[in-house]
């Protein structure tokens, strides 16, 4: 059973009087553990797609089963929940609160969830050694570099255990060096069997994913995994 | 997400905008130490007033010459055109009445009193020896006046205690000779200091034997009967009593009126519990432009943290979630607003009783639970607003505006 089975996906926004179709005719199988990149230019409709995915959108047509469960069925209350336990986030410009620590960034999913204070302790200290941050435990987001603060947001990403990981451009505001080590984190990641879905504009980040999705005008333009499908 | 982390997620909000959040308990606690000042102020008034009337006497029923206007035209009264006078012979024929425990006939004028070289003007008062009791005044020195026939008065004096201070220094007073206009009178008590009392000022009044009194001013008139009925449920009887015997006194003429002490507080409390309900619904308006000024800082707040609401969605938070973080936030605020507010009106009335030490001015407790109360509810109130529009905001839009 694949992870996510997107049929006949339509995304339709209105600007003005004229209507833009910013998916059309959408049909994507992913497996559970793949890594699959997204690639396009701007207004292709990858950012759309990672919405979708993400459940933070909604399809104005068409079907998203979620390990095997329609989820645009769902109501907000419940797409809050499968978002909260399955889905990770990562996103370009980090998105960390800024009054928040780093440890208090990472463990927002869990407060958010209402998982009590113990388990989330051991849970943070063990995200922050696991990505290189126990001295930056309580260093506020503008205390950290661009490579940490990604680093935290990738923490809080996967503090749920989510099933999926969203990044969108996780690596455009980082220099090259720093770019390459949250890009081998986040295959680190996938190699434990993390579904990872990575948006980017980088052509060589793209050819790294074991499969890559090109996109134009709202449509799937090329799929390198399509004959190799869904082997997990 | 559970309650101790919502509390701590809305108080760090709260404090990650000091400016903002400064200025809404600013808002806030103005309004309820408007509401605890001014109503302590009102409240106080109406005190001070009804202290002020208590402090004559209990029970008091008080007889004046002339008919009040409240009759209405009475033909009587145009034709004979002088009212007739109080005498003290209408105040001893009161002694009668079974509802009347006691009474003093009082007469008022302005003389000079001398001692030692000394000469300062004062009020005489004449009168019996019930008046000091009537009167609920206390003596410091000596005994008040003698039991004595009504009409034949001794050659004394009670003086009050700052007409002792000023005459006789540290000297004693009680037994000494002084002069009052052309009488030369025995001082045989001193009063104890009350202060002011109705325009009245006792510490500088001298009291006399009230025929003494009218002899020295040349009149036979009273100014007042003070009556003191037997008890609280005695008062209108005694009230009825006393008019139906000047009445018969004076050829079935009602050319007196009387008053009764209880009437006169009624309608002064009545009067100043209305001002203080007025006060109140002022101090009420400033709350609800508090409140408004809550609601307006909590839209701000939604509109800057917008973006931080897209995170928290995409992070898993529900509407519910949202919605409970943004009301706590507002229930803060406000809170600590009512607080501060609280404390700054105490500190306002208290520096109002230092500055007038006869003024009570204590804000009641109806006030302060209405005014805390208000403030919570109105913080509350118009936080819903802000935070269900934070609650529902589309994840996709929120988010792209971080």
């Amino acid at each position: 059973m694949a992870l996510i089975e997107l049929t006949g996906i339509e995304r339709v926004f209105q600007l003005g009087d004229s209507e833009v179709h910013a998916l059309t005719a959408l049909d994507l199988s992913i497996g559970a553990g793949e890594y699959v990149a997204v690639m396009g230019p701007s207004g292709s409709g990858k950012s759309t797609l990672l919405n979708l995915l993400g459940l933070l959108d909604r399809p104005n047509a068409g079907s998203y089963r979620l390990e095997g469960r329609d989820v645009t069925t769902l109501s907000p209350d419940e797409q809050a929940r499968v978002r909260s336990e399955r889905i990770g986030f990562v996103f370009q410009s980090f998105h960390l609160v800024p009054r928040l620590t780093a440890a208090e960034n990472i463990a927002l999913p869990m407060t958010l969830a209402g998982i009590p204070l113990k388990e989330r302790n051991t849970r943070v200290a063990r995200a922050l050694s696991g990505f290189g941050l126990e001295n930056r435990a309580d260093h506020r987001p503008d205390q950290l570099s661009g490579g940490q603060r990604q680093r935290v947001a990738i923490a809080r990403a996967t503090i749920m255990q989510p099933a999926l990981i969203l990044a969108d451009e996780p690596t455009g505001n980082l220099d090259r060096h720093t770019g390459e080590e949250v890009v081998n984190l986040l295959e680190v990641l996938n190699a434990s069997g993390v579904t990872l879905l990575v948006v980017t504009h980088d052509q060589a980040m793209g050819a790294r994913a074991r499969r890559q999705l090109v996109m134009e005008d709202g449509r799937l333009k090329h799929d390198s995994g399509q004959n190799a499908h869904a082997p997990a | 997400m559970r309650l101790p982390d919502v509390l701590r997620f809305a108080r760090d909000a709260a404090t990650g905008c000091p400016m903002r959040t400064t200025l809404s308990v600013l808002a806030m606690s103005i309004g309820v130490a408007a509401v605890v000042i001014l109503t302590a102020l009102g409240d106080g008034a109406r005190r001070y007033v009804v202290g002020q009337f208590s402090s004559i006497g209990t029970n008091l029923v008080i007889v004046l010459p002339g008919r009040s206007g409240t009759g209405g035209f009475n033909p009587a009264n145009a034709i004979t055109t002088t009212p007739r006078d109080l005498t003290v012979d209408d105040a001893a024929a009161l002694r009668r009445a079974s509802a009347v425990s006691r009474l003093a006939p009082l007469t008022v004028g302005t003389s000079e009193i001398s001692f030692g070289g000394r000469l300062r003007e004062i009020i005489v008062a004449g009168s019996t020896s019930d008046f000091i009791p009537i009167r609920n005044f206390e003596l410091a020195q000596g005994r008040g006046l003698p039991e004595e026939d009504w009409n034949r008065g001794s050659s004394v004096a009670v003086i009050g205690s700052k007409i002792r201070e000023e005459l006789f220094g540290n000297e004693p007073a009680v037994g000494q000779l002084i002069r009052v206009g052309d009488r030369r009178l025995r001082i045989v008590g001193v009063l104890k200091p009350v202060g002011q009392g109705l325009g009245m000022n006792t510490d500088e009044l001298v009291i006399v034997p009230v025929s003494l009194a009218q002899a020295m001013f040349n009149s036979n008139t009273l100014f007042r009967i003070l009556v003191e009925a037997k008890s609280r449920e005695a008062i209108p009887e005694a009230k009825e009593q006393v008019m139906d015997i000047l009445k018969q006194r004076h050829r079935g003429e009602e050319d007196v009126t009387v008053i009764t002490q209880d009437a006169v507080l009624a309608t002064f409390d009545k009067l100043l519990g209305a001002l203080t309900l007025g006060v109140a619904g002022i101090a009420a308006i400033s709350l609800a432009v508090a409140g408004i000024l809550v609601m307006n800082v909590m839209l701000v707040a939604v509109t800057q943290r917008t973006g931080e609401i897209g995170l928290l969605k995409a992070l898993g938070a529900t509407a519910r979630t949202i919605l409970l973080a943004f009301l706590a936030e507002a229930a803060m605020l406000s809170t600590v607003g009512a607080i501060v507010g609280y404390l700054l009106g105490q500190l306002g009335a208290f520096g109002l009783r230092q500055a007038f030490p006869v003024f009570p001015a204590y804000p009641p407790d109806w006030a302060v639970i209405a005014g805390l109360s208000t403030a919570l509810i109105t913080g509350l109130l118009f936080g819903v607003m802000p935070a269900r529009r934070a609650a529902r905001l589309d994840p996709v839009q929120a988010l792209m505006k971080h």
